[in-house]
């Protein structure tokens, strides 16, 4: 083992682990808001909202994320939309998740009794804020587990996203293997920055978690 | 039909006004009527309780009162207000805002207690002021305390409700609904989900709030407290009601068979 290689390159390699974390806090933020809309349509859109959601999802679902991106990055700018590597990278992350988060929050709304709702209604409350004081937070604190593990899914499924030539963490690793010869250094360094940034995913929602407990 | 589109309260003042009045309710749900030409009026002050075997109907006529579910034929009235829907023919659905106001007027207490497990009890207590009354946050906390001191709950008050017994948490149920001040409140088998030793803190509660002048209409297995503290009891038997009348007469006097046959489980049951 020659560690001397990964000394050497550590700033290159920092440089792939920062575009990872803000390509996958990008494809996040995109999942978080697309997926609340889908996971609205589904429940108050009535029949076509539900049919148009079920069927997002399962296609988003059900393609790779790596064809998806693929599809994106080729075959917009046929139709005359040129589209930069990192939006692609960005819009395919955010589009797969947009599917699971979706139905982890429909899950979580599904999870809260009937009555909770019904007791508010009873006494008097608006839809309004029947969603706002009651449904959401309690699904919210209930969907945070499934939420932390989404998100440490969508920042390993970001090293698919150096296949479009967005210099991540993956591709960078790939590209100082190839210039130094030292592949298993340069993957085992690529691999324990995953581990470290996942770590610490994993431990943010420990505390959040344990917040929500405690209000 | 009789004419039921009529206005009920020509010539009463509001004080002799019924509270509730229920004519010819009937409900379906598809193709089973569950409810069949029900007629029961509730006045001021008192205390109705409905009794009867399970699937008789009386959990679905305690949620028309309210309108968490709808009905199709015959009415109900709350103080003369008519409840779910527009007066006049063909009626239409009441607006949201009409229904919102009507239901701030009527409690209702649930077999499961329904409390919001991220808040605490007087936080559940609270809510309801804020968002439905529009109080401020310390008048609203200030009454939610002293309604759950009312209940005996005056040292669990920043407990969730997981912390909480079912006992004390019916009884946090009863003070959410009872601060908003209701002019009635319904009851549906508020202490079938509890352990035997804990019904009794909660009937206590109820028998506290009818001695106070509380209307209350309590769908109810608990006979000794229809025997007690009812003015008036209903028995209901596959969405009729077979027998109404006060307690004593229910109990001691009916000749009806059902009502017979569904107390004599009632007294093999309960002698041991």
């Amino acid at each position: 083992m020659n560690w001397d290689v990964v000394t050497r390159n550590l700033p290159y390699l920092l440089e792939g682990t920062v575009m990872t974390i803000a390509v996958s806090l990008a494809g996040i933020l995109v999942g978080q808001v697309l997926g609340a809309f889908i996971c609205v349509g589904r429940i108050s859109g009535g029949r076509v909202g539900e049919t148009l959601g079920a069927v997002y999802v399962s296609f988003f679902r059900g393609v790779p994320l790596l064809i998806q991106l693929l599809l994106i990055y080729y075959m917009l700018p046929l139709v005359g939309i040129d589209v930069p590597p990192l939006v692609a990278a960005v819009g395919a992350l955010g589009l797969a998740s947009s599917a699971y988060v979706s139905e982890i929050y429909r899950g979580s709304l599904l999870a809260i009794p009937h009555g909770h709702g019904e007791a508010a209604l009873a006494l008097g409350f608006s839809e309004g804020s029947i969603w706002r004081r009651i449904l959401l937070p309690q699904a919210f604190r209930l969907s945070v587990p499934a939420l932390v593990n989404e998100l440490i899914l969508l920042l390993k499924a970001s090293s698919l996203i150096s296949v479009v030539g967005v210099a991540e963490l993956t591709r960078v690793s790939q590209s100082v293997a190839s210039s130094t010869y030292r592949p298993l250094e340069a993957y085992m360094a690529a691999g324990a920055i995953y581990l470290i940034i996942n770590g610490a995913l994993a431990l943010l929602g420990v505390l959040v978690e344990r917040r929500l407990a405690r209000s | 039909m009789t004419d039921v589109t009529a206005s009920p309260i020509a010539g009463s003042s509001p004080e002799d006004r019924p509270m509730i009045t229920i004519s010819h309710l009937s409900k379906s749900f598809g193709e089973t009527q569950v409810l069949k030409d029900i007629n029961l009026t509730v006045h001021k002050s008192e205390v109705v309780c409905l009794i009867g075997p399970s699937g008789s109907g009386k959990s679905t006529l305690l949620r028309c009162l309210n309108f968490l579910e709808s009905y199709e034929a015959g009415e109900v009235r709350m103080e003369g207000r008519l409840v779910g829907y527009t007066e006049g023919f063909p009626r239409r659905k009441m607006k949201n805002r009409e229904l919102r106001a009507l239901r701030r007027e009527v409690g209702m207490v649930f077999q499961h207690f329904n409390l919001w497990p991220h808040m605490t009890a007087m936080e559940n207590v609270r809510e309801a002021l804020v968002q439905v009354k529009g109080l401020p946050l310390e008048e609203a906390t200030a009454k939610a305390e002293a309604m759950l001191t009312r209940v005996g709950l005056a040292d669990r008050m920043h407990a969730h409700p997981s912390r909480l017994s079912g006992g004390q948490q019916q009884r946090v149920a009863i003070a959410r609904v009872v601060a908003m001040e209701p002019h009635v409140i319904l009851f549906d088998e508020p202490t079938s989900a509890l352990d035997p030793e804990l019904v009794g803190e909660v009937l206590q509660v109820m028998k506290d709030l009818a001695a106070d002048g509380m209307t209350m209409v309590v769908v109810t297995h608990e006979m000794g407290f229809a025997a007690n503290v009812a003015d008036r009891v209903a028995f209901l038997d596959g969405g009729h009601i077979v027998e109404d009348g006060p307690p004593r007469q229910v109990f001691h006097e009916s000749s009806e068979p059902r009502v017979r046959q569904f107390l004599q489980t009632y007294h093999e049951r309960n002698s041991f």
